[in-house]
């Protein structure tokens, strides 16, 4: 086992040999434990990304390592092991007839034994709060719940890697915040690397690091703070910003000096609150 | 409304009958198919009533729901049994009914062949009464295991038809949306010549089957992702196992069949 990363090496990729390259010469690496999100617009090469993680897209030129393995057809299996993934359709990932179910596919096909299956299950739907929904049937969950069971059988193989690729983007607020609640908790617990591929600028925030992607490119890298403090280079490419950090650019226009970029009401409420202050 | 979705007619009254293995329940019934055709005494038909109105009663359906199995068939019974007494013209006249001699050897047929009928229908949606859909897939599965060896797609078989059990729901509750929404447009689906209905029906299906298509699509991208290679290597979580009412139903087939070739004429 080499050490426990995700690495991408000048990789570019497109669907067919006459389309447009969909990524151009990409490298970055996601270390343990980290939050990492991916922006960009649509068609900016993102889900092709996760799909290249995952092993379900192949890149024609640069390589993916995935804890040192290079990913291809002899490995793809073992990769799919380390990195999970959870769909943006709650209902089109969900194989199971019932909840139970579908959290054992992935350790079915895995080929785990039956009692490990058993207590997987046990412990990985505890772990996104539906442990009583064990014999329910898809058609009655909430997408939230769904995706939760989504995340659930993902949590029960015990992969180093998780992408979320827009697993929220088809729920109503209250869901998007289920997840979300999940995703801190099982990242709390766990010891594993989430990667969000998103729209929502409010899970953005909440990340360890941004990957801003435009045209198949890494247009950013960084901090949330980081990447939203330079507001203009966001903008440029279209992006919007969260509206925090819009408000507090208009702040500034109006003369109020923030020290640093705030990423949610509370820092920008410690900002105002102290900014006076002279301790 | 989406609980009411109950795929199959799965009654959960929890009784032995329910918690027989469904490999068992298959069997069975596919034998008791078989020898009903091997009655041919008042007696022997009689033994072979005991049995399924026995599990009938031991299964703790409700009897309004066993009935409304039969009812798609009721017709099928009756039809067959007047066929027989019309058409067969053997022994002596029973009685006659404006001018029509019926025989006593049509009324005995014609009581015989219902019967049967009756019996096949009653067990065979005991069956489905007691099994939920997918414990009678795997049952289907593990009993095709066999023909795994001629290279038959067993699990292959056995995965589409859960698959098609889970998205069922699914789909149904798509249907809706889609009429309502055509509806909103202006399609009307309830009133107008059967031809004008058939129509109606285009753009309903359309979208219907382009979005089971991209379901379909991103399921396969989904499984294959969470590490689907075929049957192959696979392990099961649920699990088939032959218990004790099991061998007790095995026993009391077995004194059935004998009971059936004593009683014969």
């Amino acid at each position: 086992m080499g050490e426990r990363q995700v690495e991408f090496r000048n990789v570019s990729f497109r669907y067919q040999e006459d389309m447009p390259w969909v990524l151009k010469d990409v490298s970055f690496t996601i270390g343990p434990d980290e939050w990492v999100a991916i922006i960009g617009h649509n068609g900016s090469g993102k889900s092709t990304i996760a799909k290249l993680m995952n092993g379900l897209l192949f890149p024609q030129e640069g390589e993916i390592l995935v804890d040192g393995i290079r990913v291809n057809q002899e490995t793809v299996w073992d990769v799919r092991k380390q990195v999970g993934m959870v769909f943006q359709n709650p209902d089109n990932q969900f194989v199971g007839t019932t909840v139970r179910d579908d959290v054992a596919f992935g350790m079915e096909n895995h080929g785990m034994p039956r009692e490990l299956m058993v207590k997987r299950i046990e412990e990985s739907l505890s772990a996104v709060g539906m442990q009583e929904y064990k014999i329910h049937e898809p058609h009655r969950l909430s997408g939230g719940q769904k995706q939760r069971v989504a995340i659930a059988s993902i949590l029960a193989v015990s992969p180093e890697f998780i992408i979320l690729d827009e697993a929220t983007a088809m729920l109503d607020p209250k869901g998007r915040k289920e997840i979300m609640q999940t995703i801190h908790g099982v990242q709390k617990e766990r010891d594993l690397s989430l990667i969000t591929i998103t729209h929502d600028l409010h899970e953005v925030t909440q990340a360890s690091r941004v990957i801003v992607m435009n045209q198949g490119e890494v247009w950013m890298q960084g901090t949330p703070r980081e990447v939203f403090s330079r507001k203009e280079h966001v903008i440029e490419i279209g992006l919007d910003t969260p509206f925090i950090s819009k408000l507090a650019d208009h702040l500034k226009a109006e003369g109020v000096s923030l020290a640093r970029e705030p990423l949610n009401h509370q820092e920008l409420l410690e900002e105002l609150w102290t900014l006076r202050s002279t301790m | 409304m989406s609980s009411s979705l109950i795929i199959g007619q799965y009654i959960p009254t929890d009784s032995v009958v329910h918690r027989l293995d469904p490999r068992s329940k298959i069997a069975i019934i596919f034998f008791y198919v078989v020898i009903v055709f091997f009655a041919n005494s008042v007696m022997s038909y009689g033994v072979l009533a005991l049995f399924a109105v026995g599990s009938a009663i031991l299964s703790k359906v409700p009897l309004s729901y066993i009935m409304k199995g039969l009812k798609p068939v009721w017709f099928l019974i009756i039809f067959t049994f007047f066929l027989h007494i019309f058409v067969t013209r053997d022994g002596a006249v029973a009685f006659s009914i404006f001018g029509w001699d019926v025989y006593w050897e049509g009324l005995i047929q014609g009581g015989a062949i219902s019967l049967r009928f009756f019996l096949l229908i009653l067990v065979t949606s005991l069956l489905t009464l007691t099994t939920t859909p997918i414990e009678i897939t795997d049952a289907i599965e593990e009993l095709l295991g066999p023909l795994k060896k001629v290279k038959f797609p067993v699990h292959e078989l056995a995965l589409m038809m859960s698959i098609s059990l889970r998205f069922i729901p699914t789909l149904m509750q798509e249907t809706e949306k889609i009429s309502k929404a055509q509806a909103s447009r202006g399609v009307d689906l309830r009133t107008g010549s059967f031809k004008d209905r058939m129509k109606a029906v285009v753009p309903l299906l359309v979208p219907l089957f382009v979005s089971a298509f991209k379901r379909a699509e991103e399921l396969a991208m989904a499984m294959e992702a969470r590490g689907y290679q075929g049957g192959e290597g696979r392990t099961k979580l649920r699990e088939l196992s032959i218990g004790k009412s099991d061998v007790m139903l095995y026993i009391v087939f077995v004194l059935l069949i004998i009971a059936l070739f004593l009683t014969r004429s």
